[in-house]
């Protein structure tokens, strides 16, 4: 989330960013999404229609992963924590539910 | 970032996904709904969107004017989802489409995202050395082109119009269609006519 020195960037805040300065960004990199995906993307999609979830709630619990997480996990895997962490947030779902 | 979900993560799908339905706040039909229509929007969609406004100049004005309302006119349920912006491409200027702080990609209109736009490299790199990143899709403007970098939000979806390339005069809107690739639509590669996959 926020970082605790204002000069610094957050995690998530990639513009710029030195670190990628020398990363090729790979055109290949194309592969369609996966079943996991595809199923994350949907469940999101009807939590959002049944007004249970926003798309910044969705970037907000992503920017606030641990910086491992946020470029450790894949890019659908990063949903799914936001959107269990929203769920049980506001009390729909608890803990126990996915333990 | 591309890869296969750990084994805990299908675990915890599985398990969100079976408290939501015993908590009664969906069923599998709809999920099965929502990925339906995902998988309905393909960047050909897009692509016929870019061929029109480069055959009529009304349909090509709503379009820069409103792209939300120019996606309705091709069929794109456009209710929910964040409004399309359209960057109209000039002789002097080119736009490239990127997300620095997330993804954000018109998915409603175009479809799932591919894995490098989402990759840390091409967020990071796009507004730093945007020619570079272009070279690395083999995309060289002609000299005196102007680029423009435009960052997407989670509020505001970005759709670039390429300029018509030459060679395609007397073109039918099917043929037009069929060079406009999802890369083009993004900004990182340019229509070219050698790409026809229908016979001009």
């Amino acid at each position: 989330m926020d970082s605790p020195d204002p000069d610094r960037p957050a995690t998530h805040d990639l513009g710029g960013n030195p670190r990628f300065r020398c990363t090729p960004v790979e055109p290949d990199d194309d592969a369609p999404p996966s079943d996991f995906d595809k199923r994350v993307d949907a469940v999101r999609s009807v939590l959002r229609e049944k007004g249970l979830f926003t798309v910044d709630e969705m970037r907000f619990n992503i920017e606030a992963l641990h910086e491992t997480e946020y470029f450790g996990l894949t890019y659908y895997e990063k949903w799914l924590r936001s959107v269990t962490a929203v769920m049980v947030r506001k009390g729909v779902i608890t803990w126990e539910d996915i333990k | 970032m591309a890869g296969t979900p750990l084994p805990e993560s299908v675990e915890l799908l599985d398990k969100l996904v079976a408290a939501l339905k015993r908590r009664g706040v969906l069923v599998e039909e709809d999920i099965a709904r929502c990925q339906t229509q995902a998988e309905r929007a393909q960047p050909e969609t897009g692509a016929r969107m870019v061929a029109r406004a480069w055959l009529d100049p009304e349909f090509r004005a709503l379009m820069l004017r409103d792209g939300t309302a120019a996606a309705e006119a091709f069929g794109v349920a456009m209710a929910g989802a964040p409004p399309l912006g359209v960057l109209e491409d000039t002789d002097r200027l080119h736009h490239l489409v990127v997300c620095t702080l997330c993804s954000c990609y018109p998915r409603a209109v175009i479809g799932y995202p591919p894995h490098w736009y989402k990759s840390a490299a091409y967020r990071a790199r796009a507004v730093r050395e945007p020619r570079a990143v272009l070279a690395e899709f083999g995309t060289v403007l002609p000299a005196g082109v102007q680029v423009r970098v435009v960052d997407s939000t989670a509020d505001y979806r970005w759709m670039v119009l390429p300029t018509r390339p030459a060679g395609t005069e007397g073109w039918s809107e099917e043929q037009l269609a069929a060079i406009v690739t999802r890369d083009c639509l993004v900004g990182v590669t340019l229509p070219v006519a050698e790409n026809a996959r229908i016979a001009a």
